[in-house]
């Protein structure tokens, strides 16, 4: 997801842009933030409009193709991208300078807190050099794996980027930019000498980035004399506007009025208002080829603006432009309501949020212990808690989010079966529908090709816990000379879970991990079920490889073994593989379990608290003759945070 | 103000007549003919102590100084009052607890005891107890107490370890605790209780039965083991949850336990409850009282009670709370007659909950006949026969149901409360599902 070029629909230029090392950090700043580079030439630059004036609608004709520039910032997180694009979206007037600007783009609480950029953003920024006026439209992305489909959609719409680099050195002490230039020409093939090197958090060299874009980045190659042809490279949804879908143009005008038809659904809209970002909405009386703005149409619903979708003027229909694979999910969760009565609730706080982000994919699920819920499908893991983040802060909802799986396949050998589901290969998301290994060819999981730069003197932990999680390895390489970069390919669900926690712990938090989707293996899968004195508990089914069986199995046991309360009896926690048990732990029977003194003052505490135990004990589940408390399921399925 | 005068000490004495009486023909007082409604027993509550206790979450308090004279006179008017309200014509038996009620004058103790007897009538072989903490010097005390009418001592023993009496918070040793036994058996012979703590945070097995056998060598005939519940707001429950101290063992103090009583019910003592064992028919009758949700009277800071106010013209039974707070306590005996913060009516179903969970607590478990006395429509045989929990557990031996009644086992004794889980909720669905009877309970 570092490839500076090709990723955009025409090939453009990647300029880099490398920061160096704070000389002061806090220990409360969030997020590493470039500081310190090279003096900077001061030139003066005019600024084509002051925030006052722009309540006016924009004339959008004076930004000829020629002086027009769609570019994106791209960089790992936690490298100073969002900062950056405070200081331009500053420097070019777009916001005012005397606020304190702190990633204005990442509109989010959950970005702000976190210091990611989760949903991208777009900003046009007007911009006075050397005489003429410029469009430099600015789209924000995510840096993060899991959103890397945010990031192909903003690409598309650009014709350059911006790579930015932290010069940092990795100890958060030294600076070395002469080492960092040699990191950046050996992974990237970028010339040094194309590099500048800024300080977003001074200011430092600021204007020179912007030089850079404008003589670097070429103009879009469109006209404006070609009938409409629009890009749908983003949507959101506005409570009271509808849908807000952010386009870029290739061919044409657009503007309040036009009759527009999607390509993809063929329905017809007239446009209400269309207008930049900046990034606001700024209505515009148009918007001209080649220039990234947004426009409402009358979509009641997001998925009216299908990403990717071209959209063309009525009477004039134009070959649409390729559209975008969909984002397809790869990690998927159980989400339940902590209490079933706040199921209502919790539902329409999943579907307000998913109609913003249409890559969760949402399953209707109950389980006898947790109640009524969903399954849903993420990206990645930082996009399921990044989901749940914003459950809880924008909609204050609490759930239970049961331990992640990946979507496994088989492919069916039995004529039965593949009659019944339609199709030879099947998906199983739900472990329950998992077909037995006589009625299948073989069995598939998802794996994916991770990247791991670690430093050299930690390579050989790194490489045990990759073995560990039965990673194969594709590429070894150093990048300079204490730095190696590794290439694993992965299954999906040996890292879904605690991966990136190990990596970072053994590494003492230098060793970073990138990774992308690789398609799917054979793989020797089995079904594990975990039994409480020989009955099988439904919700604890799991889909495991088999050569994972026994740890995994041994440490459900085990945690059922600290959950489950004391019964009357002794209860054995069995994981089982069809009939054969590969792990067992035993909870003793209660042995003492009565109030020592219960005298004339005691009375009303003592019958009050076994009437409330009473009660509890009514709620409770049972398998067999054993009580099993929600708790006892909530500690065994939730994610583990912590291990 | 009454001060203990010639009748008192005239009761006193007849007492110590009786008291020797009863123990010769060896068997429990057991209770007249009177009617149930007249009867009850007596709790006393003296909410001083001398320090706080690390495991205590007790009503009590460390006071610079008490004004005994107006705390005697309140418990006096209390009991006066109390007794008229609930019409009782007979207290069967007395119990000063505390706090350290062993702190309090023995003139006070005379005094209150006085007016029970003159207020309603105090039997002469009513068992009058009295908790008493180890002291040094304990006999010219102890003596003065039954002098004043005590005839039965409760002793706060708690450890024969120093070091665990320290962690406790006690201000006695091992020693004093021994010495003060000794000397209470020689004055109330036959009549003398101690408490024994088990499952204290690094207490082990081994050491711990050895300090119940020491204790077996020199106690007389009731025994009261006791676990440790770490409560909330004691210093101990603090040092746990800091990690000061470890946590108790609960798979240890269940050892203790069992292996507790077994070597009581060698040493020939009865388990006629979770926690008390007595020989020679030295079972406490007030305490029995509570166990089978006999009428009590409570006086004093705190103390509790259950009777129906009959003399006040109720026919339901009420569970009644005195004001925490001495002062205030005091305040309100003086303006009132009493100093009853709460009375909550106890409907028929909730009663039948008490003799339940209170009566499969002993060892003869709730007979058939003990049960009528309280539901005569709905046998114990038609609540709990048909349930398959109950079932289930009777199959286990955890639980007897026979033409004697309803019992714990052995084993069963040791997880009633599990048991009751089960059982209270039976009881509930029964008594909802009997045929409606007109009357409403109470």
């Amino acid at each position: 997801m570092w490839t500076p070029v090709s990723r955009g629909r025409w090939h453009g230029r990647a300029l880099t842009v490398w920061a160096t090392a704070a000389a002061h950090r806090g220990l409360l700043e969030p997020r590493r933030t470039p500081s310190r580079g090279a003096a900077a030439k001061s030139r003066t630059l005019d600024r084509l409009y002051s925030s006052a004036d722009r309540k006016e609608k924009i004339d959008m004709s004076r930004f000829s193709v020629e002086n027009t520039r769609n570019f994106s910032i791209i960089a790992h997180v936690d490298h100073g991208k969002s900062t950056l694009a405070d200081r331009l979206l500053e420097l070019t007037g777009t916001i005012d300078k005397t606020k304190n600007n702190k990633q204005v783009l990442d509109k989010l609480q959950v970005e702000r807190e976190r210091g990611i950029t989760v949903k991208a953003q777009t900003a046009s920024l007007f911009y006075n050099c050397d005489g003429k006026q410029y469009l430099l439209n600015l789209i924000d992305t995510p840096g993060h794996v899991d959103f890397s489909y945010e990031v192909s959609r903003s690409l598309s719409a650009c014709q350059g980027v911006l790579l930015v680099v932290d010069a940092n050195e990795i100890d958060l002490k030294n600076a070395d930019p002469a080492r960092v230039e040699k990191q950046i020409e050996k992974v990237f093939d970028i010339p040094s000498d194309e590099c500048i090197k800024i300080s977003a958090k001074l200011g430092t060299n600021i204007e020179r980035v912007l030089q850079a874009v404008i003589e670097r980045i070429p103009p879009p190659k469109v006209h404006r004399k070609n009938p409409l042809k629009a890009l749908v490279f983003d949507s959101t949804f506005d409570q009271y506007r509808g849908v807000i879908a952010n386009v870029a143009l290739f061919d044409g005008v657009v503007s309040k009025g036009d009759k527009i038809i999607s390509a993809y659904t063929k329905k017809t809209y007239e446009v209400n208002e269309v207008g930049v970002l900046n990034p606001n909405e700024q209505p515009t009386h148009k918007l001209y080829a080649g220039q990234v703005g947004y426009l409402i149409a009358g979509m009641k619903d997001v998925t009216e603006a299908q990403i990717g979708d071209t959209l063309y003027l009525h009477k004039q229909p134009v070959e649409p432009l390729p559209g975008f694979k969909s984002a397809k999910p790869m990690v998927f969760a159980g989400m339940y309501p902590i209490d079933q009565s706040e199921y209502n609730n919790l539902k329409s706080a999943v579907e307000k949020l998913t109609i913003n982000d249409s890559s969760v994919t949402v399953h209707r699920d109950s389980s006898l212990a947790l109640g009524a819920g969903w399954r849903l499908g993420f990206l990645g893991l930082l996009h399921m808690e990044v989901f749940n983040q914003r459950l809880e802060q924008e909609y204050n909802a609490s759930v239970i989010l049961t331990t992640p799986t990946v979507p496994y396949k088989a492919v069916l050998s039995s004529a039965k079966l593949i009659k019944e589901y339609r199709e030879k290969e099947i998906t199983i998301i739900n472990p329950a529908q998992f077909p037995d290994k006589s009625k299948v060819t073989e069995y598939l999981e998802p794996v994916i090709l991770g990247t791991i730069i670690t430093p050299d003197e930690y390579t050989g932990k790194v490489m045990m816990l990759c073995q560990a999680r039965r990673a194969v390895q594709k590429n070894m390489m150093y990048i300079d000379q204490n730095r190696v970069m590794l290439k694993y390919l992965f299954p999906l669900n040996e890292i879904v879970v605690d991966f990136y926690d190990s990596l970072k712990s053994l590494s003492s938090g230098y060793a970073s991990f990138d990774y992308e989707d690789a398609g799917y293996q054979t793989a020797e899968l089995v079904k594990m079920d975990i039994l409480l004195n020989g009955n099988h508990v439904e919700e604890l089914v799991t889909i495991v490889h088999k050569d994972k069986a026994h740890s995994v199995g041994k440490a459900i046991c085990e945690r059922l073994k600290d959950s489950l309360p004391r019964q009357l009896f002794e209860i054995a926690i069995q994981a089982a593989i069809g009939s054969k048990i590969i792990a067992r732990e035993t909870v003793k029977a209660y042995r003492k379990n009565v109030l020592a003194k219960c005298y004339g003052g005691d009375i009303t505490r003592k019958m009050k608290l076994l009437k409330r135990q009473a009660e509890g004990k009514k709620k409770l589940r049972k398998i067999g003759n054993i009580e099993v408390p929600k708790d006892a399921f909530i500690k065994v399925l939730r994610t583990q945070p912590d291990k | 103000m009454a001060l203990p005068g010639a009748r008192a000490r005239g009761w006193a004495a007849a007492a110590k007549i009786a008291q020797r009486r009863r123990h010769a023909e060896g068997a429990r007082g057991s209770s007249s003919r009177a009617p149930p409604s007249s009867r009850a027993a007596l709790y006393v509550h003296w909410p001083y102590c001398e320090k706080r206790c690390s495991y205590c979450n007790f009503n009590k308090y460390i006071p610079r100084g008490v004004e005994e004279a107006a705390m005697r006179s309140c418990l006096v008017t209390e009991a006066q009052t109390l007794l008229r309200l609930s019409g009782v014509r007979r207290v069967e038996s007395v119990f000063f607890g505390g706090g350290t009620p062993s702190l309090a004058s023995p003139s006070t103790v005379a005094a209150v005891l006085e007016a029970v007897d003159q207020a309603a009538h105090l039997p002469a072989d009513s068992e009058v107890t009295l908790e008493a903490n180890p002291t040094s010097a304990p006999r010219a005390r102890l003596a003065a107490f039954g002098a004043a009418g005590v005839n039965r001592l409760s002793i706060g023993l708690q450890s024969l370890d120093d070091t665990e009496l320290q962690l406790l918070g006690r201000t006695h040793s091992a020693r004093d605790a021994l010495q003060t036994l000794a000397e209470a058996r020689r004055l109330f012979p036959g009549r003398v209780s101690v408490d024994l703590m088990l499952g204290l945070p690094a207490q082990q097995v081994g050491p711990w039965l050895g300090q119940l056998r020491t204790l077996l060598g020199c106690c007389d005939d009731h025994l009261s083991l006791y676990q440790l519940t770490l409560e909330r707001g004691t210093a101990l429950f603090t040092q746990v949850q800091w990690g000061t101290l470890p946590a108790p063992d609960p798979e240890l103090a269940a050892e203790m336990y069992q292996e507790g009583r077994a070597m009581l019910r060698e040493a020939g003592f009865r388990q006629y409850e979770v926690s008390n064992f007595a020989r020679n028919g030295a079972l406490s009758t007030h305490n029995w009282t509570y166990w089978q949700c006999g009428q009590y009277l409570g006086i004093g800071p705190g103390a509790h009670g259950r009777f129906v106010p009959q003399g006040a013209g109720g026919h339901t039974r009420e569970a009644r709370i005195q004001t925490l707070e001495p002062d205030n306590w005091m305040k309100e005996v003086m303006l009132f007659g009493h100093g009853t913060r709460r009375r909550i009516p106890l409907g028929q179903l909730e009663l039948l909950e008490e003799v339940l969970a209170m009566g499969l607590r002993t060892d003869v478990g709730i007979t058939h006949q003990h049960w009528q006395q309280f539901e005569p429509q709905l046998s114990l045989w038609d609540v709990f026969r048909s349930s398959r929990e109950v079932k289930a557990q009777l199959a286990q031996g955890l639980l007897l149901l026979d033409h004697r009644g309803l019992r714990c086992s052995w084993e069963g004794l040791a997880v009633l409360d599990s048991l009751l889980l089960t059982l209270l909720p039976r009881l509930q669905e029964a008594w909802q599902q009997r045929t409606p009877s007109p009357v409403q309970g109470g």
